[in-house]
């Protein structure tokens, strides 16, 4: 399978590569690791006119202590998230999930801002995103943005992101290595989730994110007002489906996932106080 | 666009279009064929070639990715005719069946001594996951992984 004809522009700078985007608008996609976008073009699902490389934007690869957040560049690779003695030690979540995506060779590859520019609900980290209650960082040509994780998934692949927009930097909160714990149930190992649950301790509360429930990456908000009124992680766990809108496909049934999200938030919960 | 890249240890300079991914690069450019197209969906690791050192898909990556970049194939393991202590462990375990599957996995073998060189089996075994045998030949693969660690020779 090859992808169809494009332009490739290969982005020096942040900058050159906003003005690419500003000059082609709609037509243009930007590449990262490509793990996500080169299949969807290889199977012609995206056919962009024009391919904007980032992948030589060395400068937005780094994971740095801010202070009161760990500041993640956008172009970090998951297998740099993973590897990371700063990240598992100040948040050991996100290290711990990124470690969870694909196989070694598409970690080698793949990039935190990438997997969270693609949107994709079946995707591991943005639910880390969302139960941290990161801020994704956009720079556009008028400027700098700061968006919420919640705010950021807007639908199916779609974000909040304009085309002429880059996403820059992560910023994600330190956890250090509290208690967390991801269930990604899927047929191959190095497939996506049919379900996904994350449980996490942040601020001394417990959150919970659901990974393939919806358009996209959800909270399972229902099991946290739980688990915060005092209920047991059997009684949470059973609330994990509430407000999902799971999809159906060739893997499973909207009603499978909602028996696997309730298994799996229990099963993450457990893990994560044991 | 002129595509110029470092394939076990020559310059490979040639014009292709940019859609050109590196796994036709490699073998249809510089005619290197020991690296497999499976599945052509990054789901088998059959076209597993290392970039900068590091394993990677070659049908999921582009030609222009890895310009000015260096690629190690597993035509580039062997040297003066003694082969990788990697090859070395497949042939002495019988780590293949049919073969298909062995150039990627040994790639990604070879990658996975570098990261870690002395592996439990859970590791080896995690470390292939994104590799199919379809001989279903895992178990003496495994065992070859672990004689190559235990050969010291590796990373």
């Amino acid at each position: 399978m090859i992808p169809a004809q494009f332009e490739y522009v290969r982005a020096g700078s942040v900058e050159e590569l906003i003005g690419a985007l500003t000059e082609h608008g709609d037509e243009a996609k930007i590449l990262a690791g490509g793990m996500s976008l080169l299949p969807l073009m290889k199977l012609r699902l995206a056919t962009p006119s024009v391919l904007v490389d980032a992948g030589r934007l060395s400068d937005l690869s780094y994971i740095r202590d801010a202070g009161d957040h760990l500041a993640i560049g956008a172009l970090t690779r998951h297998y740099d998230l993973e590897t990371s003695e700063l990240l598992q030690r100040e948040c050991g979540v996100l290290a711990g999930v990124a470690h969870e995506v694909g196989d070694n060779e598409v970690r080698h590859r793949g990039t935190l801002g990438g997997s969270a520019a693609h949107g994709d609900p079946a995707s591991d980290l943005p639910a880390a995103l969302l139960a941290l209650d990161a801020t994704l960082v956009a720079q556009g040509p008028s400027g700098t943005r700061e968006i919420p994780a919640g705010d950021f998934f807007q639908g199916f692949l779609e974000t909040t992101l304009a085309p002429d927009e880059l996403l820059t930097e992560i910023r994600v909160p330190k956890t250090g290595t509290d208690g967390f714990a991801y269930q990604k149930f899927n047929r191959r190992a190095q497939d996506w989730a049919i379900v996904g649950a994350l449980a996490a301790q942040v601020d001394g509360g417990w959150r919970v994110s659901l990974v393939n429930m919806g358009s996209v990456p959800l909270r399972a908000t229902a099991v946290e007002g739980a688990l915060a009124s005092g209920a047991s992680v059997a009684e949470a766990a059973e609330r994990a489906a509430e407000g999902t809108d799971p999809p159906r496909d060739l893997n499973a049934t909207p009603e499978f996932r909602e028996h696997l999200a309730r298994v799996l938030v229990r099963r993450a919960l457990e893990a994560a106080r044991s | 666009m002129r595509i110029s890249m470092t394939v076990n240890d020559a310059v490979q300079t040639y014009d292709v279009e940019p859609r050109t991914l590196l796994v036709f690069y490699l073998r249809e450019s510089c005619g290197l064929t020991g690296t497999k197209i499976g599945c052509d969906t990054s789901s088998c690791g059959a076209c597993t070639v290392l970039l900068d050192g590091e394993s990677v898909k070659s049908c999921t990556m582009l030609a222009a990715q890895a310009d000015g970049r260096s690629i190690t194939t597993i035509e580039g393991l062997a040297r003066d005719g003694e082969l990788h202590p990697v090859q070395q462990a497949f042939h002495e375990h019988h780590g293949l069946q049919c073969g298909f599957c062995t150039a990627g996995m040994v790639m990604a073998a070879v990658c996975l001594l570098q990261e870690n060189p002395e592996p439990t089996e859970q590791d080896v075994r995690l470390g292939l996951e994104g590799h199919l045998c379809r001989c279903t030949g895992y178990h003496n693969i495994v065992q070859a992984v672990l004689g190559a660690a235990r050969s010291g020779a590796v990373a």
